[in-house]
């Protein structure tokens, strides 16, 4: 086994352990740890405050004028409290050359990020029930050979893809380029990881339905996509946040320009003027953390589940 | 109404690009359901394996190859490009800025790991048991569900220096050193200072992640055998240095070695915070630069392949351990 294999399977279990252990059984509440000393709990309050400030104080920051942002600090506002959706509606809606533009970033984030979460998944489930069910020579080696894939950082193929993108397809700066590289890129893992799902189906299922005369396509359609169905939520959500957030492959492949390119470019532009843009940041960064906040915290079990079987991604 | 038909359009081109999917997807299914009885296994196989391969191999393991090799060619102009052997990598480990690039990976890697585990760790056993453990666990793993580029916003205004004189401080960081009677600091820009500030960021994305797995590994530990510490007359550290961290070896070593991965990789941060400049290039980003900013394709392929070789060896330290654990069990 690889490395990222055995990884993603420790995770996993440590995952799903972690989700089944309800704190506090009875017998664990027993011997409760003495380490939780005062000190113990004052060090943990204070990383929980140090953790969550940076972020709280921007979410302020972006609710005050933009004079006040630029002219002082957000802790101001326990003394000379404001509010205002200015900066939101500035970077959001005002349309031109130097405005922020955000509105149409954030609907080619959801146009980039929508398909290149659905793509892989359905790929890398078609080819997990493959490797899993079909037999053929050769097939542990190829697997083997798609998980070794995981360790190439994504760096060693950008320039070559960006190649075949501008020469031979000539799609580069287009949408349907972002949503190939991300699928590409998010094939191995989706593989390996719904690989193990499938495989854990029993086989009498499978077994049965193939003696009442389903073929592959059948049985694909009608066991392993409505039995896989939570993997494929976990594992398509975490697909989802990764492309979602991604700066990298954006940059590269999206051309850069307000047709295509995603929110993180944009933000990226936006810092890269700190000075010019100091009042707009704290709304505009808001804005692209939105869905992810949203999905961390409706879905934390699956982000979890996904977050914790995808962290050898990359 | 421009953003209207701007958004109908490119949400066109989503359904657009989401139908030609689903129906190449399903031709290809259909056409291995319907396929003759004469090879139907092959077929079928084919159907199911082949759009996956296909894309993996022209997208990654061509890809990768094709860097490799041009890792030893010059950068590619109208002529077409020369064989320079290793030039591009003596260039990396001659030039002054690279070796600064190179040195900041290994101190990124060397202390983004540590820290976070550390921070991580302490964390977990702090709040294991308490109330408020899911909302205190919510806090620290927050961080992780945001993207590098908005982290490396929240903490560019953490650091924003003011001179004296010229405004308040807007930057929490330079407040504080204010209220303590210091000089407010350009955190950003004093080199090499400015790593460790960088590294900050991404330590607090990672403790996140460091503390949610090793919680679920301290949970696993049996409850027997603290208890036998215990009444064997263990302390609190004794019974968590000698029971609980050997409980949960195999774990820590996948939280160090993900995050070392995930820091030799790390980009977004760099570039979103000071766009490599004042010495805090990394690897990943100067790869970036090198090929995509100034178009030398050779020296961005050769610092690619030194990330890959980066890489390796945290990979194959994991494969031995996880086969090690096995054998145990």
């Amino acid at each position: 086994m690889s490395a990222p294999a055995a990884a993603a399977s420790a995770t996993e279990q440590t995952s799903t352990r972690a989700i089944t252990t309800a704190p506090g059984g009875g017998k664990a509440r027993r011997v409760k740890e003495r380490l939780t000393s005062p000190w113990a709990t004052a060090a943990a309050i204070i990383i929980a405050v140090v953790w969550t400030i940076p972020t709280f104080g921007l979410l302020v920051s972006s609710f005050r004028t933009p004079e006040e942002i630029r002219s002082n600090g957000w802790w101001n506002i326990f003394v000379s409290p404001s509010f205002t959706l200015e900066n939101y509606l500035d970077v959001l809606t005002v349309q031109g050359a130097s405005s922020a533009n955000l509105g149409s970033y954030f609907v080619n984030s959801l146009v980039i990020a929508i398909p290149a979460a659905l793509f892989p998944i359905i790929l890398a489930t078609m080819a997990a029930y493959a490797f899993a069910w079909i037999k053929f020579r050769g097939s542990a080696a190829l697997f083997v050979l798609i998980f070794a894939l995981q360790i190439v950082p994504l760096q060693m193929a950008l320039i070559p893809l960006l190649q075949i993108f501008s020469e031979v397809l000539g799609i580069s700066g287009t949408f349907p380029a972002v949503w190939i590289a991300h699928t590409i890129f998010g094939l191995p893992l989706c593989i390996f990881l719904l690989h193990n799902f499938i495989s854990e189906i029993p086989g009498e299922v499978i077994e049965a339905a193939r003696v009442d005369g389903a073929n592959h396509t059948q049985i694909f359609f009608r066991i392993i996509i409505p039995l896989s169905l939570p993997a494929l939520a976990s594992i398509g959500i975490f697909q989802f946040l990764w492309v979602w957030n991604d700066l990298l492959v954006a940059l590269v492949f999206s051309g850069g320009t307000a047709d295509v390119a995603p929110l993180t470019q944009r933000l990226a532009e936006l810092v890269g003027n700190f000075g010019r843009n100091t009042e707009r940041l704290p709304a505009a960064a808001f804005i692209s953390l939105i869905i992810p906040l949203i999905v961390f915290f409706s879905l934390q079990r699956y982000f979890v589940r996904g977050l914790l079987a995808g962290s050898t991604k990359g | 109404m421009e953003f209207w038909s701007d958004l109908f359009e490119k949400f066109g081109v989503m359904f657009l690009g989401l139908a030609a999917f689903a129906a190449v997807v399903g031709i290809v299914l259909f056409l291995a359901d319907r396929a003759p009885k004469r090879g139907r296994d092959v077929l079928q196989l084919a159907a199911f394996l082949a759009p996956a391969l296909i894309l993996l191999a022209v997208g990654l393991v061509y890809p990768a190859i094709r860097t490799t090799i041009l890792a030893f060619f010059s950068r590619q102009t109208a002529n077409g490009s020369e064989f320079v052997g290793l030039d591009n990598f003596v260039w990396m480990f001659t030039q002054p800025e690279i070796t600064i690039v190179i040195i900041n990976t290994l101190i990124w890697v060397a202390l983004v790991p540590t820290l976070s585990t550390i921070f991580g760790l302490a964390y977990a056993v702090f709040i294991d048991k308490s109330h408020g453990e899911k909302v205190l666990k919510s806090l620290v793993f927050m961080p992780m569900a945001i993207s590098f580029v908005g982290a490396g916003i929240i903490w560019r205004f953490m650091y924003e220096y003011r001179e004296v004189g010229f405004s308040e401080q807007i930057g929490l960081l330079n407040q504080i050193l204010v209220w303590l009677g210091q000089d407010p600091q350009p955190f950003l820009v004093n080199s090499p200072w400015n790593t460790f500030f960088l590294i900050v960021v991404m330590v607090w994305i990672q403790t996140g992640f460091a503390m949610v797995l090793l919680s679920a590994a301290i949970k696993g530990v049996p409850v027997e055998i603290i208890e036998a510490a215990r009444l064997d007359g263990a302390n609190a550290w004794q019974s968590f240095w000698n029971v609980t961290v050997p409980g949960i070896r195999g774990t820590l070593v996948v939280v160090v070695t993900t995050i070392s991965i995930a820091t030799l990789k790390v980009f977004d941060i760099v570039r979103a915070m000071t766009g490599g400049n004042f010495d805090t290039s990394v690897v990943a980003n100067e790869m970036y630069t090198q090929a995509f900013n100034r178009g030398e394709t050779g020296y961005g392929s050769a610092l690619a392949v030194v990330l890959f070789v980066m890489v390796l060896p945290i990979v194959l330290y994991n494969v031995r351990v996880m086969r090690k654990q096995k054998e145990i069990r």
